[in-house]
């Protein structure tokens, strides 16, 4: 049976052009980049290639961008980093509701060591509004941090007009773009950020490597302390071919971006309409329009998610779920319960996530196949047969 | 992270579906946290000559319904009173520990289902 992998938001195939330039540098020009005989001189210069590659994709100087092993690290830098080569100007942080637990779970480590942090709230599509962000700004705020777009349910933020805030009253911004390259235009200019996170194994490249964009000037303390890579604010030896991944996957990305969002949202709008049309008492959850291409995210009612993944893994096709036993905790995801769904909603929700290579047989086979797993385990479901629905 | 016991009563599940006057019925768990049980009884003389279940939950929910279901069948009640979780997860060869509850579910469902019919009795 062919596999349909639809769970890209969580990590997608490394491009076969990306995997063959790294595999060099596994083998032959394996030096330490740090070392001054040419193997390790031509590491050194492969890993500069690959930060301009960044710079261009991002549309920022070279010597802004510094690799990291992945988002997870690039948002706990950006963030402690900030907080506290910033201490001295005040401990106030803004974030929303709904951002990655690499983001959440970071500000609650601060605030246990002192800071405070305000949540802006997200409408019912997951939308923050720049003007709940400036209000929460405070004489004492230090950084405000909100994602690009959302991992779970794709809603695209307003980021230049919160850019335009936090400059006019000149707090630090970061954002999580981890879910964005590719995906969206990024530009760090354009979104006003001083701070980017992102992570190879999103678009095509690498698992374990990142960077994150520091804008010249911008204070922020490292997290690893050694050796002078990374100019001195990043120690560690270099995953070079990680590294090499990351230049080559992110150039692509960014050349292929307007062509590639738009044959993927044209495949995913087409199977967001039958499953809205076909299966009753479906809900769309994120933002109808300003939405990640790839994203589809809806809440099956009266089912439960972690069920509904089992069984379209039976028929070849993985996706993911943000109902509480997918999560390993009792709770639904955050996201979720921020965007108002009742918890039993939440349960209940199915995300599916599109890659360039998804075709049109494998939408048409999810098309085919989802309605015939709902109406089965809706079948099981004691609550469905609540709401009078005929079953027999 | 199921085992194949588990993935086999999950994707084939046995006695789905409730039953038309029920000797007793027991629903236990709620929506909020993603699981509900309904099992539906038939006793003759004592003993359970048919069991169904109704199940809104993850895939340990739906196969320890299968699995209890099937085991209380031919019971005596007192018997299937005895059934307690550890013995309906072992039948199913494990289960993950995160999801241990689901088959504590099982077994109130069963007690629920039990207890009904005796309220009914003593009423009826």
């Amino acid at each position: 049976m062919n596999k349909i992998y639809l769970d890209n938001a969580a990590t997608t195939f490394v491009r076969r052009e990306v995997a063959d330039k790294m595999l060099s540098y596994f083998t032959d020009c394996y030096g330490n980049a740090s070392s001054v005989y040419s193997t390790g001189r031509d590491a050194k210069k492969a890993i500069e290639d690959a930060r301009r590659q960044v710079a261009k994709a991002l549309n920022c100087q070279a010597a802004e961008v510094f690799f990291t092993s992945g988002g997870t690290e690039s948002d706990n830098w950006a963030i402690k980093g900030a907080a506290l080569a910033n201490a001295d100007k005040g401990k106030h942080i803004i974030s929303s509701t709904i951002e990655h637990h690499a983001v959440l779970h970071t500000l609650e480590f601060l605030q246990k060591q002192g800071y405070e942090v305000t949540y802006v709230k997200v409408d019912e599509f997951g939308m923050v509004d720049p003007e709940d962000v400036r209000s929460a700004i405070r004489e004492d705020t230090v950084l405000i941090t909100i994602m690009a777009a959302n991992n779970e349910i794709g809603t695209i933020q307003p980021i230049s007009e919160i850019g335009r805030i936090a400059r006019e009253r000149k707090v630090l911004f970061h954002t999580d773009a981890v879910q964005a390259i590719g995906a969206i235009p990024v530009d760090v200019e354009e979104m006003g950020v001083d701070l980017l996170s992102l992570s190879a194994h999103k678009f095509y490249g690498p698992k374990g490597v990142g960077a994150l964009y520091v804008r010249k000037g911008v204070r922020l303390e490292p997290l690893m302390h050694g050796g002078a890579q990374e100019r001195g604010r990043r120690a560690g030896t270099e995953n070079v071919p990680g590294i090499i991944g990351l230049g080559a996957a992110i150039e692509i990305a960014a050349l292929k971006q307007k062509e590639n969002a738009a044959r993927i949202a044209a495949l995913r709008d087409d199977l967001q309409q039958s499953i809205l049309e076909n299966i009753p008492e479906v809900r769309l959850n994120g933002h109808p329009v300003n939405r990640l291409p790839n994203n589809l995210n809806i809440s099956v009612k009266y089912i439960e998610g972690e069920a509904l993944l089992l069984m379209l893994d039976l028929a070849g096709i993985a996706g993911s779920s943000g109902s509480a036993c997918t999560s390993g905790s009792l709770d639904p995801s955050h996201v979720l319960l921020a965007i108002g769904l009742p918890h039993e909603i939440a349960h209940g929700s199915l995300r599916l996530t599109l890659s360039e290579d998804t075709t049109r047989e494998e939408i048409d086979e999810v098309k085919r196949v989802l309605p015939q797993i709902v109406q089965r385990l809706r079948e099981m479901s004691p609550l469905y047969e609540k709401e009078n629905h005929h079953v027999h | 992270m199921y085992t194949d016991k588990v993935m086999d009563h999950f994707s084939n599940p046995r006695n789905i579906g409730s039953l038309e006057n029920p000797s007793g019925v027991g629903e236990v768990g709620n929506a909020r946290c993603g699981d509900i049980m309904k099992i539906y009884i038939k006793v003759e003389n004592n003993i359970i000559t048919d069991a169904r279940f109704k199940t809104f939950g993850c895939g340990a929910a739906i196969a320890t319904s299968s699995m209890a279901t099937e085991m209380v069948k031919g019971k005596t009640l007192e018997e299937a009173l005895n059934l307690t979780n550890k013995v309906v997860t072992e039948a199913l060869g494990g289960l993950p520990n995160e999801k241990l509850h689901c088959s504590v579910l099982a077994e109130e469902a069963i007690h629920a289902a039990i207890a009904d019919y005796r309220e009914k009795q003593k009423s009826s």
